[in-house]
């Protein structure tokens, strides 16, 4: 395992550091896609898979570096004022919409003011902050806030507030639009074809107001549905690209050690997956402080990095991920200490009460997980029964607090304002949603200072308040926080540029090309 | 015999409503709540989001209302619209028809013609080492697991050997036409058909040559030896005839589930058909989608088990007799 390891590692840097040729024009790229999109219009459907595929024909005004600093895409230039109350972003005025029609600031408003406010549950809790939105000219859009809101320049990006066309969707039923079948965007891509259970193709946009953008001819999305038969495809040269998370992880090493292959890391820093079980704090032993620190000591996290996820990720150390911004390490660190595990076991008289473990229904991966940790929390004393679940059924346990401990990893979205404090603010606690705070934490300065640091205007005074709550939190460990999850990116090593951006190649086939 | 398939179409149409209605409550006493697992697809969700999913696919309204707005669809053939596709539940289903047709058959043609043909040359050697060979084959064929034998039908053709295509319907960009289609279909066909006839190939087997050496100890069969008939005669036209309801039988019963789809090699060899469309549709709890195809499933039950009566009075004159 160390061996492979070492060389998986070791491609990871060859594959960073290699210098690439001039990109050429043409080609194809065969990738995977699982499980298969619902629907390809961004616009209504924000889910993994329909924003890797539809990334690639709907755009928004602003894409993201792998450090999270906003890059041009439909906006070529933006300000924001002194105040932090007005964001004015001047669009491309050679944009057109695939079919033909000319893009303007107009879609602009109708998509985040109109469209997105009744489609979008996660944008729209941003524009709650939003006073207006309007265009002063066909190139000109300018966001007006209530108040200052920290993150509101992280949420131009593709998913997040995909711009739709208003020459189709205005007036209409939107979810009943025919169009949603033959999705219209202004992208580098454009739909052509949906064989469902079989395939998606998409082809150049060759009026793409970018010149010379994008190299390749079309892109196939194959839906293959059982995971060991993906690493096959990958094997037997069906498919050149395994996006993150599309084979189990025993697979990656073997993959990797192919030639020609390549594999990344990089692409979802914007996301930042962040791995934790849910610690039930409103009753059993889960509702003791010291219970949850027991657990954090007990739990080797190394050991699930290497040996389950073959050495990528990292071991969280707050509830923000390192790759999230204003993220600290000056928390308090819970590195693998089964003896103090005990200790605190000892301390708070735990008597030996069972808990139920939900792994996350996503394949062996976390099945294995799950096991591994149930061995650490049995080997301090805890007793674990596994039970186990579907998505669905996993859905429903999770919304009715009807779980002890649960595995769930959950996306940041670059900032804590977007994906972080809505797992621990107590405005939070409701049944019927397992995205909320489910675990029932509640403590009234969490949810003060996490308020304030929404609304804070500099950088500083954000970091500041931040640095507060995670030290907060990782002293009452509301959750027990895992590893920020590292997927990886296989394939093959003469596709170049495909992973460019924090959102890696849910938009990255713009600059993608195939060396000859 | 009208007033015979008359009186059983009436039937079906009972049963069928009343498997509709029991699988109706079947899928909805799962734990799982379609709107929870479609708004967590889409990374987050809050109260109204929910509740605008539920509004817009009924499934706030109460559950006995539910079931009548159902049914008064279903008898309109209106099988619904699928939450999660957003698509017609009916239009979803003919999509994926073919690919199952053309998988299930062709393993049901495969596996009837060489379980019987495997069958009699067993039973016409009873005792001797091909029958041994061929027994043992089946029970091994019956044995398999369907998963396992998928995956190293893949590893073995596909991976090492790289004679056959390991998954898909057929070869995606190829942009095949007209015979040379057919031809890569048909070879994207060999696996997946083939592993999927094993099973039935060597319950057939079984059945005939077990029916066959029953039917060769009876009366009639050694009257016709007493007359001097051929061997071989003997065994086709009295043995094997009178062997056959058995087999008619079980076949019957293969040919229900041929809409049905077949899960697990549909997920292995990614093919395209409606056994995934269900599986899918029962990781999302997608109410719709599940009912459709169980209703065309059962559908296609009852009326194989009708064309299975009727062909037993076309094999069987005793049958037709009472």
């Amino acid at each position: 395992m160390l061996k492979r390891l070492s060389t998986l590692a070791a491609t990871l840097v060859v594959a960073a550091g290699t210098a690439y040729a001039e990109p050429v024009a043409g080609g194809r790229a065969n990738v995977v896609i699982q499980p298969e999109p619902p629907s390809l219009m961004l616009g209504l459907v924000q889910n993994g898979p329909t924003q890797m595929v539809a990334g690639n024909i709907y755009e928004s005004l602003l894409r993201y570096s792998p450090d999270l600093e906003p890059e041009p895409q439909l906006a070529k230039s933006w300000e924001i004022s002194e105040d932090g109350l007005t964001y004015t972003f001047h669009l491309y005025d050679n944009v057109k919409w695939h079919d033909g029609e000319p893009f303007s600031a107009a879609d602009v408003v109708f998509s985040a003011d109109v469209f997105l406010r009744e489609t979008h549950a996660r944008l729209r809790q941003s524009l709650n902050y939003v006073e207006s939105i309007t265009a002063p000219d066909d190139n000109t859009v300018v966001f007006k806030l209530k108040e200052p809101f920290g993150p509101f320049i992280g949420i131009f990006e593709g998913g997040t507030m995909p711009i739709v066309p208003k020459h189709i969707y205005e007036g209409t039923d939107y979810k009943a639009n025919p169009a949603n079948n033959t999705p219209i965007g202004t992208g580098p891509f454009k739909f052509v074809e949906w064989v469902k259970g079989s395939h998606i193709l998409l082809k150049k946009n060759e009026d793409y107001y970018i010149d010379g953008l994008p190299y390749l001819d079309e892109i196939y999305w194959h839906v293959i549905p059982d995971a060991a038969s993906r690493s096959v495809a990958y094997e037997t040269g069906v498919v050149d690209i395994l996006p993150g998370g599309s084979v189990e992880n025993f697979d990656v090493s073997r993959l990797v050690e192919m030639e020609n292959s390549c594999v990344t890391d990089k692409g979802w820093e914007f996301i930042g997956p962040l791995s934790w079980m849910w610690l039930n704090n409103r009753e059993g032993p889960t509702a003791d402080k010291r219970f949850r620190q027991a657990i954090m000591y007990a739990m080797d996290r190394e050991f699930a990095k290497d040996a389950l996820w073959n050495g990528l990720g990292k071991v969280a150390q707050s509830p923000v991920s390192s790759a999230t911004r204003f993220f600290t390490d000056d928390v308090q660190k819970y590195d693998y200490n089964p003896e103090k595990a005990r200790e605190l076991l000892a301390e708070m008289n735990y008597d030996g009460t069972p808990v139920r473990l939900l792994p996350l229904p996503y394949g062996e991966t976390w099945q294995r997980w799950a096991e591994a940790i149930k061995q650490n929390l049995e080997e301090v004393g805890i007793s674990v029964e596994i039970v186990a679940t579907d998505v669905a059924g996993w859905n429903q346990k999770i919304s009715e607090w009807d779980y002890d401990l649960a595995f769930t990893y959950l996306y940041q979205y670059g900032d804590p304002a977007l994906g972080v404090s809505r797992t621990y603010v107590s405005s939070n606690i409701a049944k019927g949603s397992p995205w909320n705070n489910v675990e029932g934490y509640e403590n009234e300065k969490v949810d003060e200072i996490f308020a304030k640091a929404a609304t804070a205007v500099t950088k500083e005074e954000r970091q500041k308040l931040y640095t507060e709550v995670q030290q907060i939190l990782t002293e009452d460990v509301p959750v027990a926080w895992l590893l920020e999850l590292g997927f990886p990116t296989i394939y093959r090593c003469n596709v170049k540029d495909l992973v460019t951006t924090a959102i890696g190649i849910n938009d990255g086939f713009r600059d993608a090309y195939i060396e000859k | 015999m009208l007033r015979f398939i008359a009186m059983r179409l009436v039937k079906a149409v009972i049963i069928l409503i009343a498997i509709v209605t029991l699988n109706f409550f079947l899928i909805h006493a799962a734990p799982g709540d379609p709107a929870a697992v479609m708004a967590g697809e889409a990374g987050a969700a809050d109260e109204l989001f929910l509740q605008q999913l539920r509004e817009q696919f009924g499934l706030d309204k109460p559950l006995l209302t539910q079931l009548g707005l159902y049914l008064s669809g279903v008898l309109q053939l209106d099988l619904g619209f699928s939450y999660r596709q957003q698509m017609p539940v009916a239009d979803l289903i003919l999509d994926r028809l073919p690919a199952t047709l053309l998988l299930t058959s062709t393993a049901f043609v495969i596996s009837l013609v060489l379980g019987t043909l495997a069958g009699v040359l067993a039973s016409a050697r009873v005792g001797k080492w091909s029958d041994t060979v061929i027994s043992t084959v089946a029970l091994l064929f019956y044995a398999t697991p369907l998963y396992w034998a998928a995956l190293m039908a893949v590893l073995v053709f596909s991976v090492q050997l790289n004679w056959l295509p390991g998954f898909g319907y057929e070869t995606v960009g190829g942009n095949y036409e007209g015979f040379d289609r057919v031809l890569d279909i048909g070879q994207h066909l060999i696996l997946p058909a083939t592993t999927l006839g094993l099973f039935f190939m060597a319950v057939y087997m079984r059945m005939t040559r077990a029916s066959m050496l029953e039917v060769s100890t009876l009366d009639f069969v050694k009257t016709a030896r007493a007359k001097g008939l051929k061997p071989g005669l003997i065994q086709r036209r009295h043995v094997f005839r009178n062997a056959l309801l058995p087999v008619v039988t079980l076949a019957g019963l293969q040919a229900g589930q041929l809409v049905g789809g077949a899960v697990l090699t549909e997920t292995v060899f990614a093919w395209p058909g409606i056994g995934r469309l269900m599986f899918e549709a029962l990781a999302q709890r997608d109410y719709n989608v599940l009912l459709g195809v169980f209703f065309v499933s059962a559908a296609m039950v009852l009326l194989f088990n009708l064309i299975t009566d009727i062909l037993y009075r076309v094999v069987d004159p005793r049958i037709r007799a009472s």
